[in-house]
């Protein structure tokens, strides 16, 4: 059994992961202070990922980064790379129909958070940077590791938009998801199988991690969100 | 160390406009809910934005609409002691109190919040997290967080609203004898007379946004001098009036009176007020007299009140209260002569 497509996965996932992290607490934390008009628009503009079918959002991004397409065309010129059919090119695919997941959920932890806090924080003299990483995130960080597992565990499961965006290379753009498939529509059903199970486990430890997560929080009196 | 404190803000509907100054020792904030305390503190502290005006703290400039100046929060240093005392709920008692040392290398840290805590009797309880403690340990914690950070003025904002009576009566003291040891100034917001009266040697009576001047307390109960100082004070018994032309009386319509009072009007005032407690039944040669229903007799705790309603008055006036003995036979639907003593009645705007 060729293990490339469990390694592929894993790092697209895990990469995907890190700039959604970022990208989605950026965008959280923003759009929460926003005014109605705007935080109503951009809401709907960065959840329609996550309704839109798989297919549609990579239909979208081969419009935008195909090597005939604006900005494929650009980074093709500039630097000679093509932009889709590597095994990155999944990294936008899982980035974009994943991000919402962590986008929604630490945008509500953050609205959930008790402003005076943040408050107090700066009559005592804290800077701004120490009471967004310091008290901010601690005290949300039950939503933002939700998201943030949910955002990898998405990532890890993406099929439509990565197979239409990465194709299916054996040994350099094949994931689980398109392993699979491909698998099956070859009509080598047991290893298709072997690699259901192996996904089947990954997503269950994964959620088994964050129970435990959970009940540790719970478990440890004083510890956690007022 | 003084504090200079003239904003504006609207804010929605509703109109700020605050105006004192106090030095040394605490000034309290009173009014009723809703009325602009909390948030002429916000102003104060840099987390709400004044619309105009001018807040100088001990010669320094903290905000200045005209010249432009608007300090952060973070450069104030302005303690703040908020209603729920937002506490950071991830760090014990100790980094709680560490966070507010500014500035201080490890060791000084470490040094400063053993000082503190225990200063304010939080020793052995360092390594517990906020929700682990009472309501007056909690206090007590973001009190010695607000003095880690040593700040120039501290901003008490209804500091007992989030305890128990019982508790109150045996923290009241401790805060102050904080206060008492703090060089500078201190603003104790709150709606309670009696807790100002304990505390504040200053008061500032507020309504609906606007302050009124800055007085001695121990003159307040006696001399109220407007309609919501009088009601703080517990004088029940407000009514709008006017001087009657010629007589030296004053006419008060919803009564249904024309009354003589032994303090002479003010320019400015339209109300008279009397506390319950002066109210008695009318001998023949009283002047001041009204004809009264008696509307409903109420049992206190340690008194019975009388709910009056004047004959002459309007019939959706509201109705006077009279502070009778426990137990005095009055039967409800009786009519009664009260008289209402001139040197009794105060004069309020």
């Amino acid at each position: 059994m060729d293990w490339f497509p469990l390694y592929n996965s894993l790092r697209i996932a895990a990469i995907s992961t890190v700039v959604i992290f970022f990208l989605g607490i950026f965008a959280a934390y923003y759009i929460a202070k926003a005014p109605r008009l705007v935080k109503g628009t951009l809401d709907v503009a960065l959840t329609l990922p996550l309704v839109l079918p798989p297919t549609v959002m990579g239909y979208l991004l081969l419009r935008l980064l195909g090597p005939n397409r604006l900005i494929g065309q650009w980074v093709l010129e500039q630097f000679g790379v093509k932009m889709v059919m590597t095994w990155w090119s999944a990294i936008f695919a899982t980035v974009a129909v994943a991000f919402p997941l962590m986008y929604r959920t630490a945008r509500g932890a953050f609205e959930s958070f008790d402003e005076t806090l943040a408050q107090a924080g700066k009559t005592l003299g804290l800077s701004n940077a120490y009471i967004f990483w310091r008290i901010r995130m601690p005290v949300c960080r039950q939503g933002i590791l939700a998201g943030t597992v949910l955002s990898f565990a998405r990532a890890l499961g993406e099929y439509g938009a990565t197979s239409m965006i990465a194709g299916y290379t054996p040994g350099r753009t094949a994931t689980i998801s398109t392993t699979v498939y491909q698998l099956w529509r070859t009509g080598d059903d047991a290893l298709a199988f072997r690699w259901v199970l192996v996904n089947v486990a990954i997503s269950a430890v994964v959620l088994l991690a964050v129970n435990m997560l959970e009940r540790r929080e719970k478990a440890v009196p004083g510890k956690g969100v007022r | 160390m003084a504090l200079e404190v003239d904003v504006e803000k609207t804010y929605g509907a509703f109109r700020l406009e605050a105006s004192f100054r106090t030095e040394g020792e605490p000034l309290a904030l009173l009014g009723p809910s809703g009325c602009g305390k909390s948030l002429t503190l916000k102003c104060i502290a840099g987390i709400q934005r004044p619309d105009r005006g001018r807040i100088v703290l001990d010669g320094q400039v903290l905000f200045d609409s005209a010249a432009r100046i608007d300090l952060p929060p973070q450069r104030r240093r302005v303690g703040y002691l908020f209603q729920q005392y937002a506490l950071f709920p991830h760090m014990t008692v100790a980094e709680n109190i560490a966070a507010g040392c500014r500035g201080l290398g490890r060791e000084e840290r470490k040094k400063r919040t053993a000082e503190l805590a225990a200063m304010l009797r939080l020793e052995g309880l360092e390594g517990l997290r906020p929700r682990q403690l009472s309501g007056g340990q909690q206090q007590r914690t973001a009190l010695a967080r607000i003095l880690a950070s040593e700040p120039r003025a501290i901003l008490l904002d209804e500091p007992f609203s989030a305890l128990d009576g019982h508790l109150k009566w045996q923290l009241e003291p401790e805060l102050k004898d904080v206060l008492d040891g703090f060089a500078g100034a201190a603003v104790w917001v709150t709606h309670d007379l009696e807790e100002a009266y304990r505390n504040c040697p200053r008061v500032c009576v507020m309504e609906a946004g606007r302050t009124g001047p800055v007085r001695d307390m121990a003159a307040l109960p006696s001399d109220p001098r407007t309609v919501v100082a009088a009601r703080l004070t517990g004088c029940r018994n407000c009514a709008a009036a006017e001087p009657e032309a010629g007589t030296g009386r004053l006419r008060v319509p919803q009564w249904g009176a024309s009354l003589r009072a032994a303090a002479p009007w003010r320019a400015g005032a339209r109300a008279v007020g009397i506390r319950e407690e002066c109210l008695r039944p009318a001998a023949e040669e009283d002047e001041n007299v009204l004809d009264c229903a008696v509307v409903r007799r109420v049992e206190d705790v340690s008194a019975g009140v009388l709910l009056l309603r004047p004959r002459g008055g309007g019939p959706d006036a509201p109705l006077l209260r009279m502070k009778v003995e426990k137990g005095a036979a009055l039967p409800e639907g009786d009519t009664l002569r009260v008289v209402l003593p001139p040197e009794d009645i105060l004069i309020l705007e």
